[in-house]
């Protein structure tokens, strides 16, 4: 092995969902050599699988790197992404505001859960892709309708992760912050979020993933701008290596937020997991 | 009143009670768990409450703590009825309840925190505590780096850190092992002699009842009732080792288990 010590963080919190998460979550568990052993080996089949090739429209490794290259100097994948991330900001930042309190607020009261959880239940197992031409259909093809797409895609799993994680807060921790006469206050806000916060966070990880899930498939599907139009358009012009760049870059982006998130739970929220 | 409540010892004076409790009940749905207990705890001892296991001797000693109501009858502590948890009170954990993302420190102040001490006033308590467990050095530790003893230890000095007169420790080694829970026995009598403070503990080991013990509860089988009220008769003057081996306390080992076996099934 290249490395004796794999003592990343442990979470028996959530299965990986999508390529992005797995992804993160390999980069973030494992020491950098055997990330870049891994992923040299990923390249080197990429390589020889393009030089086969098995397909025409399937490019190698290197001519995609060079493309990729191409696209970051000529500015084309940073304006892509200028318009790709505002929907994707604006739609995680109210997923993640709304979506986590309202996720605390039904853990806390059977009567917002009673109210709301059946919703999300319903539209955490919804279909999602199949729901964004209907926006197309009453929000049209602008910002609206792409902010739209990620919060639908987002909110659910962020709301269902906070919901859950406030509901089975350790009773032990709670029942000893009341006999030491903590008030209901105090025991949401020193015990109940905290214990809480490693499946919020992992909601909004997930949440994360989806959204750019959403904002992608709204690029496709609904108005071609941004990184979904840098797509669609080699594709049409048979531009396969910056095509496969486009969607590489799209891994990469995502790859690398989960990771910032992950890093800042670590330092603010829980500092304990930061040593073996 | 059943044949074995004829051995109680006469109970002391109540003024020296610093917790009596009244006729206490508790049902679950249909399961009876206590029924109409009567006990008085004096100040300044320990008493164990001893018991067949799913007797209710936790739930006794919750009801005392504040945590679960009872269904008749009351707990009142220097006179006040309980009606929930109290400054005078203080519990010590069978799963520890330490709180993972915090400090050994934070832990330890944690009571004086959501007292609303201030930060340099409740370290400076806890610090004190911290040492008087024997923790002194692993005040940054976060209890995943600690062993299960040295945990404990943290649920003890919480409570000692609060300044409550009783101290209700709920089976508080039965999560340590047993080379740790011996020396934590030990150090556990050191504390009661120098704390002076009320203790009420619930334990399922006779040995660490009979070792720890001025008074001991035995409570009878679900529904549980006080059969019997024991004073262990042991030098604790003597060396831990000595006590261990001294007659007085094997005799009460040995009496204890005559009491209990018929119990055990």
């Amino acid at each position: 092995m290249a490395s004796s010590q794999v003592n990343g963080p442990v979470r028996a919190v959530h299965s990986p969902a999508g390529w992005g998460l797995s992804l993160g979550r390999l980069f973030t568990q494992h020491p950098i050599v055997s990330r870049m052993v891994s992923l040299g080996l990923f390249f080197l089949i990429w390589e020889i699988a393009g030089r086969v090739p098995i397909s025409y429209a399937f490019p190698t490794f290197l001519e995609t790197l060079s493309a990729f290259v191409t696209m970051l100097l000529d500015g084309s994948l940073f304006a892509a992404y200028g318009s790709t991330l505002q929907p994707l900001i604006i739609g995680i930042a109210i997923s993640g505001a709304v979506g986590v309190t309202l996720g605390i607020v039904m853990g806390l009261s059977r009567t917002a859960e009673w109210l709301v959880a059946p919703l999300f239940i319903v539209l955490q197992s919804a279909p999602m892709a199949a729901l964004i031409p209907l926006i197309t259909f009453v929000y049209g093809i602008g910002l609206a309708a792409k902010t739209l797409a990620v919060i639908m895609l987002a909110l659910p799993v962020i709301v269902l992760n906070g919901y859950k994680a406030v509901r089975n807060a350790n009773p032990s921790l709670v029942a000893m912050c009341y006999s030491f006469q903590g008030t209901k206050l105090q025991q949401i806000a020193k015990i109940i979020i905290p214990d809480a916060s490693p499946v919020i966070f992992a909601g909004l990880r997930l949440g994360l993933a989806a959204g750019f899930i959403g904002v992608i498939l709204a690029e496709l599907l609904i108005t071609p701008t941004g990184i979904g139009d840098l797509i669609t358009y080699h594709r049409s012009v048979a531009n396969y290596a910056e095509m496969y760049a486009a969607v590489v870059s799209i891994i990469l982006v995502s790859t690398l937020t989960l990771a910032a998130l992950e890093a800042f739970e670590m330092r603010v929220l829980r500092p304990e997991k930061r040593r073996g | 009143m059943t044949l074995s409540t004829a051995s109680i010892h006469a109970l002391p004076h109540a003024e020296s009670a610093a917790v009596e409790v009244r006729g206490i009940s508790k049902n679950y749905k249909e399961v009876e768990a206590l029924r109409s207990i009567d006990l008085d705890f004096p100040r300044g001892k320990l008493t164990t409450l001893l018991g067949p296991s799913g007797c209710g001797k936790t739930t006794l000693l919750k009801i005392i703590a504040g945590l679960i109501e009872p269904t008749s009858g009351e707990v009142r502590v220097n006179g006040k009825t309980v009606t929930g948890p109290g400054p005078e009170r203080a519990f010590v954990f069978q799963d520890f309840a330490l709180m993972p993302w915090a400090t050994v420190m934070r832990n330890v102040a944690f009571g004086l925190e959501l007292k609303g001490m201030g930060k340099a006033e409740r370290q400076s308590i806890a610090r004190h505590y911290i040492a008087e467990v024997g923790l002194t050095g692993f005040e940054d530790k976060y209890p995943h780096e600690l062993s299960g003893g040295m945990r404990q230890r943290v649920g003890l000095a919480r409570a000692f850190a609060v300044n409550a007169e009783v101290l209700l420790l709920d089976e508080p080694f039965s999560a340590v092992d047993e080379q740790n829970r011996r020396k934590f026995q030990e150090d556990l009598l050191r504390l009661v002699e120098k704390e002076r403070k009320t203790f009420i503990f619930v334990t399922h080991s006779i040995e660490e009842a009979v070792y720890v013990s001025d008074r001991i509860v035995l409570l009878s089988r679900r529904p549980s009732r006080v059969s019997q009220i024991i004073e262990p008769k042991v030098d604790r003057t003597a060396s831990p080792d000595a006590i261990r081996r001294d007659q007085g306390y094997l005799d009460t080992v040995e009496e204890i288990w005559q009491g209990l076996k018929h119990y055990v099934d």
